[in-house]
């Protein structure tokens, strides 16, 4: 039992900003006002700001994208984080090791992270990686934006067996939602080519990009798992792009879920490019922001450049290869039989990089301007930034002073090309709150999450920031309180003190199962006729909860 | 018991029928067979020769260990994933050498890859998709005997419905049995592959004028015929094995066919694929990888990792001495690596976990014979490409698996530690 006294506490889901004590009982928090401080651990945090954990809805911190990532750049291994002792050793600068991954999220009152891309023949991997990362829960998107039996159940039109699919798909890989990246194209890429428009037709199976999306939304409803598909957009990395991020949110149009979005639009930063080609790319965050505030169906999260290195890994395989060209970097490309492609190529962004200083300008436009109810920071970890620079994200959205500093550093080009300059708005903690906690608790439908009312999980968080005497000009405060927490309490354990790891718990992995609400029967002869073409026999398809660290199951139905 | 997965080479298979009780096989190659078969077993655990219970042997191991200021952990690649991360661990925990069998079999061309990177796929894009398949310096009839017909030559895909729509290349630098099963058969003077795939990367952009008539025993014709067939195919996959790697240039051979798979990507589709050999070996490095950042060569004795492969690797570290103590999981050193190297083994304790009595027995100082991974305990294994499979269990058996072992002993070290 653990009672944190007196904290002031932002808490936007129950209406909460102001000083009040929270009592955690078996890994929850509890309304109990009878309290014996004596059987409690007590933590003082009067004066402090206290918080649910904070969500990333957007991570590649698990699967054999990063792990290629780490087995190419060995480079990256040199910083040490920690020495091994109580805790396991930690090394990594944009790339993490496993262990590093969760004492780094702690560290920041981070305790929930979503891998959003495993191409399922692969998941299995995905899952054991996730099961050594230490301490937060997770969970895993698979990939289904490029899978031959989705396409053949779209040229059929047929969304009751894609609906069957996706539950079937979801049960066994002990998936959490529904991940697309750059439909079509990247099926496209296994001939040479890409997808350029909403309106290119997949070879071989003749099915348009726009009916992939608009079928995948609308077997993801039928459905109604707890989050909604989360979609990379085609054409991610080139100049006018946000035209075809505009048609794509289109999509949803008229399609609804009382309880959240049906189309999640995520790193829409490499998405909202204007112009013609790379001399006159600009901020094309426009529309963007216009069509997302005024929609109550799409939410977004920002995809954050940081400048200093960084390693891109998609499961856009054409687009890889582009950088590949464009940068001459090494690069790894995985074509994965029947599912997806796969590519990383290491990146630097550079603050004199005109296109660099306006992908960093972008990403805090959408930060500054989409309302916080429906929009989530993230830097698409690794490919804007490492995650553990996003206090240095909420401090640049929290303090205009922060912004000019950095914008001085960044490439003269970006007052051109950019609207950053002109906008004066400082987001407030309980924005910062939204956008970490509520927003990707609810994006996600995690309901136990990103609050603190009773029956949540006990993620807290103690900043040594004091709401009360907040000022945004004092910056270089605020990101130190914010990069290392004074505690952070995951699911009722304290894991964090004073900015250092305290106690080492795994997390649970959560997973959505919706077969009650389906049945495999009317996909069987697709999947026998399927299967001839795996390498993999169908009996071996698949990850089991026995073979797990600590499995979720989340039913639906 | 139906689809069993075998436990031998890169191919992991996991079409096969075995039945445990009579062990009896269907549709496993030899290499397979053999090893699903019943064998001379290591019968209980050993100190200096003397039969102990497996828990003596454990605590013996873990003093050894403990005590030890820079112990090696090699081998890894013959045995499970659960198995490995705790390999990974007890490294970390007892300041130790984490090194697996890459380190004397493809570790060029993971050298190769940290240069380049790799342009590759799951094995299933050339049964489906490839229309070209080249195996450049590798056997797989012999050392892969089930990969031709299970996914790469006569494979029956979505695209490519089988051998008549594949076109199939061996280069090599004599005529093996693998050879036959080819369309075309080019053959290079050993030592030349490097120039070959330099000649082809001319070819390939027009610098014809500046390819001799002949490159590595090869007429220029035949290599302007080859990069036409290339550039004219749809999808090609390049397999390679030990010949391009264990040559002379080493990785710098893998990084020009790295270089060569990059640049056919500008005209057609390509991926490369090296032919890894033992069951596991992908899943000694990628497990290494998660875990500390790194696949092989992997030093803990400053409390965290650092890669080092000229001086980190099991071989260089006993050349010079480095090490005090050893624990050598599922593989055999002792008859693999350079004798000066196994003289070091000879005169430090050494433990060793392994199902069956090999060289390395005969020079250990504890000995824990642990259950077969895929025929008496289950676990997660990598293929070649990097898909993971389960391995199952499907005997009963008294042996500890290498995971329960580990565990034991990892339990044993950190408590050793705290006191």
């Amino acid at each position: 039992m653990i009672l944190v006294k007196n904290g002031h506490v932002i808490d936007p889901v129950n209406g909460i900003n102001e000083e009040m004590d929270l009592f955690i009982k078996n890994g929850r928090i509890s309304s109990e006002f009878k309290i014996n401080e004596k059987e409690c651990e007590v933590i003082d945090a009067k004066g402090k700001l206290v918080v649910a954990g904070a969500i990333d809805i957007h991570a590649h911190i698990a699967a054999r994208k990063i792990n290629s990532g780490r087995a190419m750049r060995p480079e990256e291994f040199r910083r040490v984080r920690q020495k091994t002792g109580k805790f396991r050793a930690a090394v990594g600068r944009t790339l993490l090791t496993a262990p590093a991954i969760g004492y780094e999220y702690v560290k920041m009152g981070y305790t929930t992270a979503i891998e959003p891309a495993t191409p399922s023949l692969y998941t299995l991997h995905t899952h054991e990686e996730l099961d050594s990362i230490p301490i937060i829960d997770k969970a895993a998107l698979p990939l289904f934006g490029n899978w031959h039996l989705v396409f053949k159940f779209i040229a059929e039109n047929d969304i009751e067996k894609l609906a069957s699919f996706i539950s079937w798909v979801l049960e066994k890989m002990k998936g959490y939602g529904v991940k697309v990246v750059n439909p079509g194209g990247v099926e496209a890429w296994m001939y040479g080519s890409n997808a350029h428009s909403i309106d290119d037709l997949v070879p071989y199976y003749d099915v348009s990009v726009r009916d992939i999306i608009t079928g995948l939304i609308k077997a993801n409803e039928m459905l109604d798992l707890p989050h909604s598909i989360h979609i990379h957009c085609n054409n991610l990395g080139e100049p006018g792009n946000y035209e075809t991020t505009v048609d794509t949110m289109k999509l949803a149009n008229g399609i609804r879920n009382n309880r959240r979005q049906v189309l999640h639009v995520t790193h829409v930063q490499f998405n909202a490019f204007s112009g013609s080609g790379w001399k006159d790319m600009g901020s094309g965050t426009e529309e963007i922001i216009k069509l997302v505030n005024k929609s109550d169906n799409i939410t977004i999260d920002m995809g954050q450049v940081i400048f200093g290195h960084a390693t891109t890994m998609t499961a856009d395989g054409p687009f890889q290869f582009d950088l590949h060209k464009l940068l001459k970097n090494k690069w790894i490309n995985l074509d994965v039989e029947l599912e997806t492609g796969t590519g990383v190529v290491p990146l630097i962004y550079r603050p004199s990089s005109p296109v660099h200083s306006v992908m960093w300008a972008i990403a805090l436009e959408l930060g500054l301007l989409v309302n916080p109810d429906k929009n989530v920071i993230s830097t698409d970890y690794p490919n804007g930034g490492p995650f553990d620079r996003y206090p240095y994200i909420m401090t640049l959205l929290l303090s205009r002073k922060y912004r000019e500093k950095e914008m001085e550093r960044a490439h003269k080009y970006l007052q051109r090309a950019a609207n950053l300059p002109s906008i004066d708005i400082e987001r407030t903690l309980e924005d910062i709150v939204k956008m970490t906690r509520s927003s990707p608790a609810r994006i996600l439908g995690m309901h136990n999450k990103g609050h603190l009312g009773e029956g949540a999980d006990a993620d807290v968080v103690v900043y040594d920031i004091n709401p009360a005497e907040f000022n945004p000009d004092k910056y270089r405060e605020i990101e130190k309180a914010l990069s290392s927490a004074l505690f952070t309490i995951k699911g009722g354990t304290v894991v964090v003190k004073n900015g250092k790891i305290a106690g080492d718990i795994w997390g649970r992995t959560m997973w959505v199962d919706a077969t009650l609400r389906t049945t495999a029967e009317i996909i069987e002869p697709d999947l026998e006729e399927y299967f001839n073409y795996y390498t993999v026999n169908r009996e071996n398809y698949g990850v089991e909860e026995r073979w797990m660290r600590r499995a979720e199951r989340i039913e639906v139905g | 018991m139906e689809n069993v997965t075998c436990t031998f080479c890169g191919a992991v298979c996991d079409d096969l029928y075995f039945d445990g009780d009579e062990f009896r096989t269907k549709d496993f190659c030899p290499l397979g067979e053999a090893k699903f078969s019943r064998k001379k077993r290591i019968e209980y655990p050993t100190i200096d020769g003397k039969k102990v219970s497996y828990e003596e042997a454990v605590e013996r191991a873990a003093e050894i260990l403990h005590n030890s200021k820079r112990p090696l952990l090699f081998g890894w690649s013959s045995t499970v994933n659960e198995a490995i991360r705790l390999g990974v661990i007890l490294a970390e925990k007892v300041r130790g050498i984490y090194d697996q069998c890459a380190s004397v079999c493809h570790a060029p061309s993971v050298l190769a890859m940290i240069e380049e990177g790799i342009a590759s796929g799951s094995l299933g894009q050339i049964k489906n998709r490839t229309d070209l398949a080249i195996f450049w310096g590798c056997n797989p009839v012999e050392a892969h005997p089930r990969h031709p017909t299970r996914y790469s030559v006569m494979a029956r895909g979505l695209l490519t419905k089988g051998r008549a729509d594949r076109k199939v290349v061996v280069v090599d630098v004599r005529k093996t049995v693998s050879a036959l099963m080819a369309s075309h058969f080019i053959q290079v003077k050993p030592g030349t592959d490097y120039l070959v795939f330099s000649a082809m990367r001319a070819l390939m952009e027009g610098y014809e004028d500046a390819v001799p008539e002949e490159v590595g025993g090869v007429r220029k014709e035949k290599l302007i015929e080859f990069v036409e067939m290339i550039k004219s195919a749809k999808y090609i996959t390049i397999l390679f094995g030990l010949g391009i790697a264990h040559t002379r240039g080493h990785d710098r051979n893998v990084e020009n066919v790295i270089k060569l798979v990059q640049l056919i990507n500008r005209y057609t589709r390509c991926i490369l694929q090296p032919m890894r050999g033992h069951f596991n070996v992908v899943g000694a490095g990628e497990v290494a990888a998660w875990e500390c950042g790194f696949e092989w060569a992997v030093d803990f004795s400053r409390g965290y990792p650092r890669f080092a492969p000229s001086e980190f690797t099991g071989v260089e570290a006993l050349l010079r001495k480095d090490c005090d103590a050893a624990l050598i999981v599922a593989s055999d050193p002792a008859a693999h690596f350079p004798r000066a190297a196994v003289e070091q083994l000879k005169r430090i304790p050494v433990i060793q976990i392994d199902p069956f009595p090999n060289m390395t027995t005969l020079l250990s100082k504890v000995v824990i014979p642990c259950a077969i991974s895929g025929i008496e305990a289950e676990g997660t294994a990598y293929r070649m490409d990097g898909v993971p499979i389960r391995v199952k269990k499907v005997v009963e058996s008294e042996y500890w698996s290498d995971e329960e072992i580990l565990e034991k002993m990892l339990e044993k070290v950190l408590k050793l530690r705290e006191d």
